[in-house]
């Protein structure tokens, strides 16, 4: 099946960069018993806005779901994303979804990379992963290899044929701690939270209950010791490249964005010219001043306060949850 | 723009010098000559590779991973030269390294804060104007307006004390000039620069930084551990070399483009809106930063050249930003155009992140002038001043007409 989203999916600017609001499955890999990786690209072979360990991006489902995916591929290769996706029978629908029916080829509507969980420098790492929470942990032992940190991960799952990337990580036995709940039981972690040496960074991804024992567990440790990433339900479920019309309160100019049309782009057909850059989101200087409406947030630059309060967007990717925006321009 | 059109190794050579005295006055003879011999141009006096070409500087910057600043953006190679102070983070950092760093500025940076900004900046800048206007017709809008409004506000905003900030520029002109070789140009300011690093040192010292200021936030972000202590005052740093006379210089661009372009100076008063695009159209068309250098970080092949590892390369920002197989009639400075893609700030990964903090500043004085002042036009003739890096004006005679 090939799933279309986002009209032609790639819009080209005036200076003919390409500008893709979009990405197309390049290889999907089965990786462990119920994980698959997507390996994605731009359509139209464009380098991909550049991530940091910890970064995830937002795929945008045909159904208008949108699911964040941690990145978990090689940073240094600039045209591909690569992120796994667990599939969760009694999730929300968006793991399942894509299980069933992504596929090579396809097209997903997408937004980011964003970055919740950032490496900050340490002396030293402790990582701790559950389950499907190894993939940003595997990027950030790949940082903490590169910069010669020392750094040990202990990884829990329910058993080894559910749990990703033990192939990937077999090179670093010595600094590796396999925990298969069937073989070993739960995760315990008195060999590894208490009497940190001063400097270590502790990060934990994983299922609610065991960033729960983690942070219980780091409580005597100095203040920020613990980073915990948490996925939260993006606050607006419908996220489609659905049209939308933009109203322009100074000028008094209504136009529609189609699909597959840029924010930016329908103003800059309405002889609106807004300065760009990037056209990734990932520079800021498209930034409009947002005065109704919910925008759809689909940049690498707002904060999460500045999501939330909705008074501004980047116009060259982020597009509209309310089907009508009006803009102070 | 990897293909391989011509046969590697037969890349054009030239003589010119960059550096020379005329070609540092009038930057046009080299951004010819390096864009219009070739898309790479190797130049024998200083063995490295150069290109002007819009499409070629776009693909060193986006293609990070293979053309790095860790061997320092200037001509200096730290490949086989020491440089002459700690390398500026996160400017002359690769990832990983960079990313710390890079994140907090960003954040210190953000949309957040320099809204706060917005109202206090427009009215200072309405004070320095009322100050000037009431002081006579004839500025020199170099010294009076372009370095006189940044170096009060930016300042501020970083939380620095009030006394010696004229120190910030010759720190900032030595800087750049340093990026260049070690010419007449160099050793002209180098007399100081023991004593301006040293004060340098001391104003990135939380000590030295009001509580309030990006700089107190850059510390509170190394608090937090975001930020290693040995970070954070390069990071301090950082703004205090980046973010000064590059504005001051684009800030002189915009006002000599209007004084010589009077039509657009009316254009701009009947379509204030218009004010971000003239600011960016200006940078473009001056191209404060003339010059940056990337170093390959591995044998890598760019426009049929085969790049040797650690070679570097040097990027005539000015010659893309007029490169007519990009811009129409790129040498007019003109409103009409839209300057989306320019390469004065940069591109990609280390594109300049402070500026939209030099747009603000730019803004807040635009729109205070468009209300106020009625004609801008030279009073004399302007001169240009020498920097290795920087394009930039000594004195800039003009009269406002209010
Ligand atoms: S142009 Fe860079 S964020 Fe929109």
């Amino acid at each position: 099946m090939r799933t279309t989203l986002g009209g032609g999916a790639e819009t080209m600017s005036p200076n003919g960069f390409g500008q893709a609001a979009a990405l197309r499955v390049e290889a999907r890999e089965q990786v462990a018993e119920n994980i698959i990786s997507l390996t994605l690209a731009d359509p139209s072979g464009n380098r991909l806005p550049p991530w940091t360990p910890g970064s995830h991006i937002d795929l945008i489902l045909p159904n208008g779901m949108a699911r964040q995916y941690s990145l978990c591929g090689n940073r240094w290769d600039t045209y591909h994303y690569r992120i796994a996706v667990l599939r969760e029978p009694n999730g929300r629908g968006g793991s399942e979804w894509i299980h069933a029916n992504v596929d090579e080829g396809d097209i997903l509507g997408y937004g980011g990379p964003r970055n919740h969980f950032p490496m900050v420098p340490a002396e030293q790492y402790v990582f701790i992963a559950g389950g499907i929470g190894i993939t940003p942990l595997i990027s950030m032992i790949e940082q903490a290899v590169r910069t010669g940190r020392s750094w040990r991960l202990l990884f829990g799952g329910r058993s080894r044929q559910s749990m990703a990337f033990l192939e990937e990580l077999e090179r670093y036995t010595e600094h590796v701690h396999i925990a298969p709940q069937d073989e070993v039981g739960l995760l315990d972690l008195d060999d590894w939270i208490p009497g940190l040496d001063p400097g270590t960074k502790v990060y934990c991804c994983g299922p609610t209950g065991l960033l729960d024992v983690v942070e219980s567990a780091c409580r005597k440790c100095p203040p920020y010791t613990l980073h915990t990433e948490r996925f939260e339900a993006p606050a607006h479920e419908s996220s489609q490249d659905r049209s939308f019309i933009l109203k322009l309160q100074r000028s008094g100019i209504e136009l529609e964005v189609e699909p597959g049309t840029s924010t930016l782009d329908a103003l800059s057909g309405a002889g609106i010219g807004i300065i760009s850059s990037c056209r990734q989101g990932t520079c800021g200087t498209c930034e409009v001043p947002v005065v109704d409406g919910i925008p759809d947030h689909r940049d690498s630059v707002l904060d999460e306060v500045d999501r939330q309060a909705g008074d501004c967007m980047i116009a060259c990717v982020s597009r509209a949850h309310t089907p009508q925006l009006t803009l102070d321009l | 723009m990897t293909t391989s059109t011509t046969p590697p190794q037969s890349f054009s050579r030239s003589d010119i010098d960059p550096y020379s005295l005329d070609n540092l006055l009038d930057r046009s003879r080299v951004q010819r000559e390096v864009r219009e011999t070739a898309p790479i141009v190797y130049l024998n006096e200083y063995g490295v590779y150069a290109t002007g070409r819009y499409d070629t500087i776009r693909e060193v910057f986006a293609d990070w991973p293979h053309y790095q600043v860790g061997a320092g953006v200037g001509l200096a190679n730290f490949h086989t030269e020491k440089p002459w102070r700690p390398p500026a983070t996160p400017t002359e950092t690769d990832p990983p390294e960079h990313d710390a760093p890079r994140r907090v500025l960003t954040e210190v940076l953000g949309m957040r804060a320099l809204r706060r900004l917005r109202e206090q900046w427009t009215e200072e800048a309405e004070e320095v104007v009322d100050r000037l206007l009431a002081a006579g017709e004839d500025i020199d809008a170099m010294a009076d307006l372009a370095s006189a409004f940044p170096l009060k506000v930016f300042p501020d905003a970083v939380g620095l004390p009030a006394e010696n900030r004229n120190n910030l520029l010759a720190y900032g002109d030595l800087v750049f000039n340093a990026f260049g070789p070690q010419n007449e140009h160099f050793h002209s300011g180098a007399a100081r620069l023991t004593e301006l690093s040293q004060w340098v040192t001391t104003l990135c010292q939380r000590e030295s930084l009001s509580p309030d200021g990006f700089g107190a936030k850059i510390w509170e972000a190394s608090d937090r551990g975001e930020l290693t202590a040995d970070q954070a005052p390069l990071v301090v740093r950082s703004l205090l070399s980046a973010g000064i006379d590059t504005t001051v210089h684009g800030i002189a661009a915009i006002l000599h483009a209007f004084a010589t372009n009077p039509d657009e100076w009316q254009r701009l008063r009947s379509e204030p809106q218009l004010a971000r695009r003239a600011f960016d159209e200006a940078v473009r068309w001056a191209s404060p930063l003339q010059f940056v250098f990337h170093t390959t970080s591995k044998r890598v092949e760019l426009e049929g050249v085969e790049l040797d590892q650690h070679s570097k390369v040097m990027l005539l920002i000015g010659a893309g930003n007029r490169d007519p197989r990009r811009w129409d009639d790129g040498d007019e400075f003109t409103l009409t155009r839209d300057p989306s893609g320019h390469l004065g700030f940069g591109m990609g990964l280390h594109q300049c992140v402070g500026q939209h903090v030099a747009r603000l500043e730019a803004e807040a004085l635009l729109t205070v002038l468009i209300d106020k002042v009625s004609h801008i036009e030279l009073a004399g003739t302007p001169q240009r001043g020498v920097n290795n890096t920087l394009q930039t004006w000594k004195t800039l005679p003009i009269r406002l007409t209010t």
